[in-house]
């Protein structure tokens, strides 16, 4: 109540001060801010979105800690595992790209040397020599990362754009090179094995079963994705931001940009290695490619997808990323090209990634308008369903005949026979694909223009709520 | 050896000179032009100078040699009797000089505050901290504030500096510029676009925000060159062929020969006409 009082009656103040050219016009703002102050110390302590904050974290720990209750098979934990790691792993990516404006095409530079420091502690931890508990294994993956990263990182980030993704591809080819060129480090084509039950073990912690496996995972992640939330929330984190926006103006506000990027990508380095470390735990083995361009591109193009603009985009990217290797890859042969599919759409249709367009979602849905979006919504989807149908059935019959051409011309898809070399076959696909896109263009349309109109009105109740 | 040479002569000048800023024959070329010719100029701590000129004359590029953004290619700066050119940008500013944009340059995807928050962190000791929450800071978040106050923003805190008017972007490039602290302010072309009724705010809040600060500003607008500033430099064709109080200015003969006459009869029949 106060606090609405002081803050009313300084801007009752502010207001014509603001209008007349006269010189009191400083000592009445510097009335007003002691006020202001006053009223702000107020705001700060009580935050509701902070219970909000804690609602948001006690239920990604739940979902941590309840996910292998309620999928037990092995693969579900399997997966589960790797989704822990894929999470930290976009996220340190993230604070690059999205939060740095740093794209990278060699993150996994630092997740796979995180990984291959790690399987030689794992194996000298095996043999005597390294006395650090096997849970810790991670971390030593995150020190590699870091040193790494502040070797690396000093070339690398001294340029930014263009340049900086240059250097970070050229060397990402340097080290995959590196390891068939250094067997002794790198274990060459059969990659290095390890065995992560070391010893008795602790309170019957031993890590040999995959779920003890997954909770230390969980575990990791539930604190790297914490501890890079805080990044977010300390000088150099929005510093970095502040480099995204607009590097030159940072010059001028005392900052050395090159300084900035250095040390965010010194600490991106040591989340990658520690998520390099887990996988080192939760595999036992490390082949060259967990350095190579393919897993710096999927890292890339997960973050992209789960969103770069929202701190939790990367947890969604991380989650996707496994779902589509694992899952995906089972289902169809040609999973990478749907995938560049969707990500061909991603880009054109919903840059923000699946994070934005939740969030503009929710926005939307506060303002009470998402049910007049429903319709629309069901539209977009039946008619890219449709479109979607037409050109999965003609990447299947491609494949087929690419892959399968010894089974003959038949395959089945979706429940139907398809010819693959039949005209028939194809002209149908093209026939569903193509009426699929038109529909859905005209679906896209009426909701561009229904998207509008609900913004505007947004746009107008905020300034009507600004004015009372 | 010649990092010792700098440093002696640095501490001999800060003793000798008094001036908050000293640009010796400072030149500056591009290729083989030249844009700056040997530009001198003394600024004693306080004073409010205007630099102006006619297009091309070299103004900007002079802010940008002393604010570091482009080298000199030969001549000294002096800052506080320091020797500050050969120095990057945020070396300058963090020996208290900072400066403002003639094109707003903000930080688009930042709220109004964060920009402010950003542009006082180094000045209040925190560096790159990341080990300490932003939250936390009470001294940085009440410098933003009343920077906000002090430009007329506080009603924006929250609105994202790419969605402010072209006005309050102008507003926020001074608050971002002042935030630090700095001794001496550099301010370019400040109320560039401006309708009249807005520059005569803005030459107001740049009076106030500029107590006590020695200022120098780039302007066109002769109505705010003489609203705004003690003394008045004209630079032609990157030399300062003048520098003294307006009336002396206006009054110098070189002065109104190379340029200001034309410009005045220009601005007032501009001003009748209004």
């Amino acid at each position: 109540m106060s606090s609405l009082l002081a803050s009313n009656s300084s801007q009752a103040v502010a207001a014509p001060s603001a209008g007349a050219p006269q010189s009191d016009a400083a000592a009445a703002a510097a009335r007003t801010v002691a006020a202001r102050r006053a009223a702000q110390a107020q705001a700060y302590r009580f935050k509701p979105h902070n219970v909000g904050r804690w609602v948001v974290w006690s239920v990604f720990a739940l979902i941590l800690a309840a996910a292998p209750l309620l999928f037990t098979s092995s693969l579900a934990v399997t997966m589960l595992s790797q989704m822990g790691i894929g999470i930290i792993a976009c996220l340190s990516y993230n604070m690059l790209l999205g939060q740095g404006g740093m794209l990278s095409f060699g993150h996994a530079v630092y997740t796979g040397l995180g990984s291959y420091v790690a399987i030689h502690a794992l194996n000298a931890v095996a043999g005597g020599q390294l006395p650090v508990p096997v849970s810790l294994i991670p971390l030593v993956g995150g020190v590699a990362g870091l040193v790494f990263a502040v070797l690396l990182g000093f070339v690398t980030t001294r340029k930014s754009g263009t340049p900086f993704a240059m250097i970070t591809l050229g060397l990402g080819e340097l080290v995959f090179a590196m390891s068939l060129m250094i067997p002794e480090f790198f274990g060459g084509e059969g990659g290095v094995a390890g065995n992560r039950v070391v010893g008795k073990g602790v309170m019957g912690i031993t890590f040999g079963p995959q779920v003890q496996v997954y909770y230390l995972i969980a575990l990791y992640t539930f604190v790297c994705t914490a501890a890079m939330f805080a990044f977010t929330r300390t000088p150099l984190g929005r510093m970095l931001n502040a480099v995204r926006d607009n590097p030159e103006r940072v010059e001028f506000v005392g900052y050395s940009t090159q300084r900035v990027r250095y040390f965010a990508f010194i600490i991106a380095g040591f989340f990658a290695g520690v998520a390099g470390g887990l996988y080192t735990l939760n595999f036992e083995i490390v082949t060259a490619e967990v350095v190579g361009a393919a897993r710096s591109g999927a890292y890339l193009f997960f973050t992209f997808l789960g969103g770069a603009t929202f701190f939790f985009g990367p947890v969604i990217g991380g989650v996707l990323m496994v779902l589509a290797s694992v899952l995906l890859s089972e289902f169809t042969k040609a999973w990478l090209l749907y995938l560049g599919l969707i990500f061909l759409f991603m880009v054109m249709y919903a840059p923000g990634g699946i994070a934005s367009l939740i969030m503009m979602n929710l926005r939307v849905a506060a303002f009470g308008k998402l049910r007049r979006l429903w319709t629309s919504y069901l539209a977009l989807a039946g008619t890219a369903l449709v479109a979607f149908v037409g050109a999965a059935a003609m990447i299947e019959m491609v494949y087929h005949l690419q892959l399968n051409a010894a089974l003959g011309p038949e395959l089945h898809f979706m429940g139907a026979k398809l010819n693959a070399q039949g005209v028939d076959s194809w002209f149908g696909a093209a026939f569903v694909l193509f009426t699929g896109i038109a529909l859905f263009e005209l679906a896209r349309r009426e909701f561009a223009r229904q998207w509008g109109r609900v913004q505007e009105e947004i746009e107008h109740e905020i300034r009507r709520r600004e004015a009372l | 050896m010649s990092a010792a040479m700098t440093h002696t002569s640095m501490n001999t000048a800060a003793a000798a000179s008094g001036y908050a800023l000293e640009l010796n024959n400072v030149c500056k070329n591009f290729g083989k032009t030249e844009i700056i010719r040997g530009a001198n100029l003394k600024v004693k701590p306080g004073e409010r100078v205007a630099i102006i000129g006619p297009n091309g004359a070299g103004k900007s590029t002079l802010f940008n040699l002393i604010s570091g953004r482009f080298g000199v290619s030969s001549g000294e700066i002096l800052l506080d009797g320091r020797r500050i050119d050969g120095k990057q940008p945020y070396e300058i500013n963090r020996m208290g000089l900072s400066r403002s944009f003639q094109v707003s340059n903000l930080f688009q995807r930042l709220s109004v505050f964060e920009n402010l928050r950003c542009a006082v962190l180094w000045s209040q000791g925190y560096r790159y901290a990341f080990w300490r929450f932003l939250a936390d800071l009470h001294d940085a978040n009440d410098r933003a504030d009343e920077v906000l106050e002090m430009i007329h923003l506080h009603k924006k805190r929250d609105v994202l500096a790419m969605n402010l008017t072209y006005a309050e972007q102008r507003a926020l490039e001074i608050g971002i510029t002042i935030a630090g602290g700095a001794g001496v302010v550099l301010l370019d072309e400040p109320t560039a676009g401006m309708s009249k009724s807005e520059t005569r705010r803005f030459v107001q809040l740049i009076r106030d925000v500029t107590v006590g600060k020695t200022l120098l500003t780039v302007e066109h607008d002769m109505g705010v060159v003489f609203g705004l500033a003690d003394k008045i430099a004209v630079l032609v064709y990157g030399e300062v062929i003048a520098f003294d109080v307006p009336e002396a200015v206006r009054a110098n003969p070189k002065v109104q020969e190379a340029y200001l006459g034309s410009v005045l009869a220009e601005q007032q029949a501009a001003g009748a006409a209004c």
